[in-house]
């Protein structure tokens, strides 16, 4: 079955008046229908790039090298006819901070009619309008917000009509880039909900952002771990969240405190330095400057990928465990 | 400020904060209307004390040229009613203001309302022209300039627009009039030299309004080419600003053409700001008027004003400069409350 | 053993403000534009201050002029000379100081009144600050050019009269922006601290939010100083300006009324407006420079 999403050694590095800025060095991941895959890093780490190159969105000064497929078909080189099919027909997204990603002056069922008659021109208005109203009421706003405007909603009512918005031309796969970040911790439960539920009611495939390890254990299947702009950790979401094995992965996991460790309460670990400036990126290991597990080799070799578990590959030299795929061809000789 | 300090504080008041407003469009429309009120009466007081706050006897400052006799200097005491208490001068002041009535222009020897509704007529025209041709010009040029940013065309009509911006514009009314209107060289004048209409030509007639137009071709291109200069620059500021927005983001991720995007969003959206700042503008449009009616010599508000000078005929400057700033603060107050109609975010 | 040397808290702001200085001037180099109109400015400021040096000051008097009415340029008369017989280069040059010096102390007076009632309205928080917000509205709306001339006609016509009809009609643009800038300031928590030290109105003003709001004002001071200048061009042109003296405006006023235009005497009508189109561009090209330095606001696009 062809995966929904795939990327194929991805980097996207940025065209600056100081000289390039590699944001993304090498991503591969795949995703399959039905399935929610988190991303989490700090920010910087490069998961909106990422994300932006799935529908073709980078900014113009933006050079994206390797492949990135959906439903099979190469997101970069299709044509604009393609393209515009494959913007919300196929995969949707559901961004960040809404009072910005929505257009203040133009109302909330507007903005949610423009892409069904953008994909079908037959549609007609008053059908138009009823599908607007199903959709508003599938995340569980009221048919008559529609003629609203995004300022006189809340932030979770916002968030709530950009995943309305990204359904509504029955997508497959859904991109959420923070999509609960700067909301209220009980408003965040709720949108989540909203967001999982949806997506398991209707069999989408979810790639998830945040830099929010917690969201990420409990909304998704697979999770991966960015940082420097290269995948550091990936693997089943409750095995990142509790076994995390990369010493990053480690330090954001310990930096949410968890009800019952009685010494997080006193002093939340957080993580010493600052996150790698692209341009400037360290030798070797890019997190060795801060690992509290680096060894001399770690400043000058690219850090190996070890498979400590089937289907758990982390770049670290400190982790123990397989030096290739379990289960791919071994090497001759081993 | 800048165009682009002011374009950046006009769309950063707009946001709206997380926090819900109440009363909404009613609440706009009064404080507007009240701000404009407040203005005319400040204008009006202003008007008041102007001559009468100074040192000197006002009766003397005003006659100055030309009362010999201490008879004439008490007439005039009385015809002003410098005679009377200044809260009872003040009262008798609004009363003749709310009537029409502004005194008698020492020059003509008429009243100064009359002169104003005469000489209304041909700034109306001018202005009227020039605004409108440059508003949708600017707003073109300004929009174009903008998607374009950092090439040619922006550069060009950017440097042009800060040229024309720091041109006074009586100026190139005087290069255009010698240039087309005296004819440079072996090159004969196209246009006429002043006034607005040759003598003998019936107004209102075909062949009478071609010639107006004739006479104001020069004076309406000098003042839409400075109007021009102001709003493209304001539009490209505006949607210089709105392009950096993220709702384009999500037009652009929804399969929208990037032209749609630019026109349907980020253009419509950038026209409220700068309807706003053409609003705070406005008192440039009257400048020019009268700046360009001098230079033209078209018998309208602005000659009137300037020809005041000499005398100085001071009912008459205080009748232009009360008619002028009352259209401008009545003006202001129109684009304000149709900035309220056309921004959701004010009214609800 | 060695100590480190103790600074006092007025060379440590001292140095402070050299280093900030120092890395604004840094900004500065690095915009064209701003460059070349500093560089404009430089030159205009050697010819008004140099003037005596550079055209001999009996040129101005009509009654030693020497030269034809309004001949065209020669190689005696490089400009050509006006209705009465003087060079007009030698009035251009003289006429720089006025327009020059009018400007600045119309800006001065303007940013004076401008400032005060500015930080005096951010900062007071209940009726007078919200008094003197309103005033400033009103005042704004207000046309420029009828106020001025109303104003210049009961004043009089003297260098400093013009220039206080300047100061006086600007003044408003310049208070709004420092109000702006004086409520974000004061939303910054240092200023609590100062009050609950015990600060007084006065010293809040002066020691912590006017050293915040310079730059901008120094910014905007720049822009004023443009407008101010074409200002006084224009209240010259139309009759207002100091009959003893000549400025760009004034010469323009006299070009107009001798027919200069009908005679074809571009040399009297040209000149002056280039240089007033010189020296305004120069001061906005810097005063924009200034703006997108200290607002970050506009620094990601111009």
């Amino acid at each position: 079955m062809t995966p929904l999403l795939e990327m194929r050694d991805v980097h996207v590095t940025y065209a600056t008046a100081a000289g390039p800025l590699p944001a993304v060095r090498g991503v591969n991941l795949s995703l399959e229908p039905g399935e929610s895959l988190g991303v989490a890093g700090e920010s910087g780490c490069g998961k909106s790039s990422l994300a932006a190159t799935v529908l073709r969105l980078q900014p113009p000064n933006a050079t994206v090298r390797g492949s990135v497929l959906v439903t099979g078909k190469d997101v970069q080189t299709v044509d604009w006819g393609q393209l515009r099919a494959l913007r919300w027909g196929e995969a949707a997204m559901v961004f960040q901070g809404s009072l910005h990603s929505l257009n203040p002056v133009q109302r909330v069922g507007d903005q949610i009619t423009e892409p069904i008659r953008l994909h079908d021109g037959s549609v007609s208005p008053a059908r138009a309008s009823e599908r607007v109203g199903q959709l508003l009421e599938q995340v569980g706003l009221p048919a008559a917000s529609a003629r609203t405007y995004p300022h006189q909603l809340s932030g979770g009512q916002r968030q709530r009509v950009m995943i309305a918005m990204a359904l509504a031309c029955r997508p497959r796969l859904i991109l959420a880039d923070e999509p609960t970040t700067a909301l209220d911790v009980m408003v965040q439960a709720q949108v989540l909900d909203v967001l999982t539920g949806l997506v398991r009611g209707l069999e989408l495939g979810l790639l998830l952002i945040s830099h929010d390890l917690s969201v990420l254990g409990t909304t998704c299947d697979r999770v991966l771990v960015m940082y420097g702009g290269r995948v550091v950790e990936q693997g089943a979401a409750t095995a990142v969240f509790d076994h995390p094995q990369h010493p990053y992965t480690r330090a954001l996991a310990r930096a949410f405190p968890r009800v019952g460790d009685a010494d997080a309460r006193f002093s939340p670990a957080g993580l010493a330095g600052d996150p790698p400036d692209p341009r400037n990126l360290p030798s070797g290991c890019t997190f060795h400057p801060r690992c509290p597990r680096a060894i001399d080799v770690c400043s000058t070799h690219e850090p190996p990928v070890r498979w400590p578990e089937p289907d758990r590959p982390v770049e670290c030299v400190r982790v123990e465990g397989a030096e290739t795929a379990p289960g791919t061809a071994v090497a001759a000789g081993r | 400020m800048s165009v682009r300090t002011e374009v950046a504080e006009v769309t950063a008041a707009v946001q709206p904060t997380e926090r819900r407003r109440r009363g909404g469009r009613g609440r706009y429309v009064l404080s507007k209307v009240a701000g404009s009120v407040g203005a005319l009466f400040f204008m009006l007081v202003f008007n008041f004390f102007l001559f009468r706050v100074l040192p000197g006897d006002p009766v003397r400052t005003l006659g100055r040229n030309r009362l010999v006799s201490d008879k004439q200097v008490a007439e005039l005491r009385q015809t002003l009613g410098l005679d009377q208490s200044l809260p009872r001068q003040f009262v008798t002041y609004l009363e003749n203001t709310f009537t029409g009535q502004f005194g008698l222009s020492f020059r003509y020897r008429q009243p100064v309302s009359g002169l104003i509704l005469d000489r209304l007529g041909p700034t109306l025209v001018l202005v009227g022209t020039a605004t409108v041709l440059s508003t949708v010009i600017g707003i073109y040029v300004g929009m174009v300039s903008a998607w374009n940013r950092g090439r040619p065309v922006d550069n060009v009509s950017t440097w042009s627009g800060l040229v024309l911006y720091s041109m006074p514009e009586w100026w190139l009314g005087l290069l255009l009039l010698a240039v087309f209107a005296v004819g440079l060289g072996p090159v004969p004048g196209l246009f006429p030299v002043n006034g607005l209409i040759t003598t003998g030509v019936d107004m209102w007639s075909v062949a009478g309004l071609l010639d107006m137009a004739w006479h104001l071709t020069l004076p309406v291109i000098t003042l839409t080419l400075a109007y021009v200069a102001e709003y493209s620059l304001i539009m490209r500021s505006s949607l210089l600003d709105e392009m950096g927005e993220d709702y384009l983001l999500t037009a652009r991720a929804k399969g929208l053409r990037d032209i749609h995007v630019r026109r349907r969003h980020a253009a419509r959206n950038a026209l409220l700001p700068t309807t706003t700042l053409v609003a705070l503008n406005l008192g440039f449009v009257v400048s020019g008027a009268i700046t360009i009616e001098t230079v033209f010599s078209i018998p309208g508000l602005g000659l009137l004003t300037t020809e005041a000078l000499s005398v100085p005929d001071y009912p008459l400057l205080q009748g232009t400069f009360l008619f002028f700033s009352a259209a401008v603060i009545v003006a202001n107050l129109a684009a304000n409350l149709l900035y309220g109609l056309l921004d959701p975010r004010v009214r609800t | 053993m060695t100590t480190a040397p103790v600074l006092t808290a007025r060379q440590v702001s001292w140095r402070r403000r050299r280093a900030s200085a120092a890395r604004t001037w840094e900004q500065f180099r690095h915009r064209p534009s701003g460059v070349v109109g500093l560089g404009i400015l430089v030159v205009f400021a050697f010819v008004a201050v140099a003037a005596p040096l550079l055209a001999n000051s009996s040129g101005l008097e009509v009654t030693k002029a020497t030269g034809g009415i309004l001949e065209s340029p020669s190689t005696s008369y490089w400009l050509g000379t006006d209705e009465n017989g003087r060079s007009v280069l030698t009035l251009l040059i003289w006429g720089s100081r006025v327009s020059l010096f009018v400007g600045l102390l119309a800006t001065a007076i303007s940013m004076g009144i401008g400032t005060l009632v500015g930080l005096a309205s951010g900062h007071f928080r209940g009726f007078l600050g919200a008094a003197l917000f309103r005033v400033t509205e009103w005042f704004l709306v207000i046309p420029f050019l009828p106020l001025a001339i109303v104003l210049a006609s009961v004043l009089g016509r003297s260098l400093l009269n013009i220039s206080l009809v300047i100061g006086i009609t600007s003044w408003p643009g310049t208070a709004m922006l420092i109000r702006a800038q004086t409520l974000s300031i004061e939303n910054r928590p240092y200023l609590e601290r100062a009050k609950v030290l015990g600060s007084g109105h006065w010293r809040q003003m002066s020691r912590h939010v006017l050293p915040n709001v310079m730059p901008m004002v120094f910014a905007n001071t720049t822009l004023t100083v443009a407008i101010a200048i074409l200002s006084e061009t224009t209240l010259s042109f139309l009759g207002l300006g100091d009959p003893l003296r000549v400025s760009w405006g004034t010469m323009l006023d006299a070009a107009f009324s001798t027919g200069a235009i009908t005679t074809g005497a571009w040399w009297y009508i040209v000149p002056p407006g280039v240089c007033v189109i010189l020296v305004v561009l120069a001061f906005t090209l810097v005063g924009q420079a200034l703006e997108e330095i200290f607002n970050p606001r506009l620094r990601e696009r111009s």
